[in-house]
């Protein structure tokens, strides 16, 4: 293979990695610029969100098959369930510890993450599930390069689902009260805005996201597990910092920036594949230290 | 019942009562090995293990109010330094107890230096990364002995005594967590200690008041990656083997978990809560897989209805 096929394909690799970074990535961004909530279960519900997809799919597969229409309808079946599921977690452990530390509420969210893993890990002893599909392995080829359809739909899927939530955020009355609540929150609660039902719509889209990434990565690597969850919540994380926290177009710029810094970053020699967190981890700590506000946030004067 | 917890928490309160609560306490913990049978005394040498954890983390979270997310990083640095060095290069176990501490707290200050100016929530994160590099790396390495970790490390002697049987390490962690608790107390009652509540309540009038917030969360960062790297020093020669799946993110939690529930920065809460966090999948060990989930459900009940922990430090 030549040079250029190689960045070619690793071009492709760092697309469709950074398209499933960047969907949990806007589900991290917008819960924190809603109510400044890192919210460490979001990986969980990503990796929830494949697993209830992989159920789903599992049931309805004898009726309309295992590929791209069955795998569709799970995945819309799987984004309401699984978001209807964040908003109840909202409720029930977020809302209550609004006014407590900070400190307090980090540490429910991390009890929330805990919750969903161990269920999971309960219910699926601990096993990787295969999670079957027919798709097959036809794709086009570039030089040497060969790119399947099912990496095409999955980053074209996941571009056009970034493209309607811009279009719901910056078009819509919802979206504008979201962006109003951002900034200040009591300020909209006087204009009548019911901000509580737009905090539990935030969660909604977010999550709904997260499982929307979830099974998109089950179809993809073909098999699931309960602590999925745990790196990609990481490196999602990064890419909303990246990006800037708090912004939308951030999170998908971050998580495709990410993707590519990845693929690419495994070419590197001493650098490989086994390094390839470690370099992720450390773009993230020297980022926070040195340009905490990202490539598209705003600068910030924290008041504890 | 109101009635009934005051009378005892009045009783507990004072000064006499307290001595001989602690004086019966530690009589029942010297004189377990003569009643307790191995499966029980190996139980309790680990929530030994985890109160000098636990107490090490509390320092960061409880008094200085960090949210620290890879404890387990500096437990691991403590660790592999006395594996490497007593395994590969023959030191003697005691002489690495120095060096896993200059380790660990180099550690501290390299992770803690850069990071403490940063807003709780990104702290977190950071920690939590770092955490992750460090295990990564022990992974990744020849000399830390890659995914499979180091094996065969040789048990210490002490004056010629070799300590080989699980009532001998007993003895050792506990002498190591009531240093950990006599530590950790001097230093709440100490100059420091008020600067970090300080910092921990109010980080600007604090610091108004001429207090180095950043020096000050520095220290806190520095001497709970010391406790933490001791008591890594001590696992590694109890286990006689480690690898990096000990440290993984979950150890951090676990650890965190023991400080939150008995009580953040409050030391006979802490040890509550190491207590409880050894002792609860014991006792629930029929549950079999279930356990890890109930127990992390009753850590949501107790964070919705009791944020402060089992027993609160008292706020004044």
């Amino acid at each position: 293979m030549s040079i250029q096929d190689i960045l070619l394909q690793q071009l492709a690799n760092g697309l469709i990695l950074g398209s499933f970074y960047a969907l949990v990535a806007l589900g991290y961004t917008m819960v924190y610029g809603i109510i400044k909530l890192l919210n460490f279960a979001h990986g969980d519900l990503y990796m929830l969100g494949s697993f209830v997809g992989f159920v789903i799919l599992s049931i309805l597969s004898p009726y309309i098959g295992n590929s791209w229409a069955g795998i569709l309808c799970s995945m819309v079946l799987s984004m309401i369930a699984v978001g209807l599921f964040g908003v109840l977690i909202q409720r029930i452990a977020y809302v209550p510890m609004l006014s407590a530390p900070r400190l307090s509420i980090l540490i429910t969210a991390l009890a929330v993450s805990m919750v969903l893993y161990n269920g999971v890990m309960a219910f699926t002893d601990g096993q990787y599930l295969a999670f079957k599909t027919d798709l097959g392995f036809e794709g086009l080829e570039f030089g040497n390069v060969f790119i399947t359809y099912t990496q095409m739909i999955l980053v074209g899927a996941s571009i056009i689902l970034m493209i309607v939530l811009y279009l719901f955020v910056h078009k819509t009355l919802y979206g504008k009260a979201m962006r109003a609540i951002a900034i200040d929150q009591d300020a909209c609660r006087l204009m009548g805005i019911n901000v509580n039902k737009i905090i539990a719509l935030t969660f909604f889209i977010g999550t709904s996201l997260a499982a929307a990434a979830g099974i998109m990565a089950g179809t993809y690597y073909g098999s699931i597990h309960f602590f999925m969850g745990f790196v990609i919540g990481l490196k999602a994380f990064t890419a909303a910092v990246i990006g800037g926290i708090g912004s939308i177009p951030g999170a998908m710029l971050g998580g495709l920036l990410l993707g590519l810094l990845e693929s690419f970053g495994t070419q590197i020699p001493f650098i490989g594949t086994e390094w390839k967190d470690v370099f992720s981890f450390g773009i993230l700590i020297l980022l926070l230290v040195f340009k905490p506000t990202g490539i598209l946030g705003k600068t910030e004067i924290e008041r504890m | 019942m109101a009635n009934f917890s005051t009378i005892l928490s009045e009783w507990i309160s004072s000064q006499k009562n307290r001595m001989s609560i602690l004086l019966t306490l530690a009589g029942i913990a010297m004189f377990l090995p003569l009643v307790s049978s191995n499966y029980g005394l190996e139980v309790m040498t680990n929530v030994w293990f985890y109160v000098m954890l636990c107490l090490g983390l509390n320092i960061v979270v409880g008094y200085a109010g960090l949210l620290d997310l890879g404890y387990a990083a500096f437990f691991a640095v403590g660790a592999y330094t006395t594996g490497i060095l007593t395994s590969q290069f023959g030191v003697n176990f005691w002489l690495t107890i120095p060096i896993a501490v200059g380790c660990s707290a180099c550690a501290g200050f390299i992770i803690g230096g850069p990071t403490l100016r940063l807003r709780s929530d990104y702290l977190a994160i950071v920690t939590l990364g770092f955490g992750e590099i460090v295990r990564l790396i022990a992974r990744n390495l020849e000399i830390t002995g890659g995914a499979s970790g180091l094996i065969g490390i040789e048990r210490p002697s002490i004056f010629g005594f070799q300590l080989n049987q699980i009532v001998h390490f007993y003895y050792v962690f506990l002498i190591l967590a009531i240093l950990a608790c006599f530590v950790s107390y001097r230093l709440q009652h100490s100059r420091l200690g008020r600067a970090w509540q300080y910092v921990r309540e109010d980080e600007d009038a604090a610091e108004a008041m001429g207090i180095n917030r950043v020096a000050v969360k520095l220290y806190a960062y520095v001497i709970g990656a010391i406790f933490g790297g001791v008591a890594g020093c001590f696992f590694a020669v109890k286990m006689t083997a480690i690898s990096p799946e000990t440290f993984m993110f979950q150890q951090s939690v676990l650890i965190l978990l023991g400080v939150v529930l008995g009580g953040m920065g409050k030391i006979p809460g802490v040890v509550i809560g190491a207590f409880a966090l050894v002792l609860f999948p014991e006792v629930f060990r029929d549950l079999g897989s279930m356990r890890m989930l109930v127990f992390a459900i009753v850590m949501l009940i107790i964070m919705l209805y009791r944020p402060e922990g089992i027993w609160p430090a008292k706020k004044s």
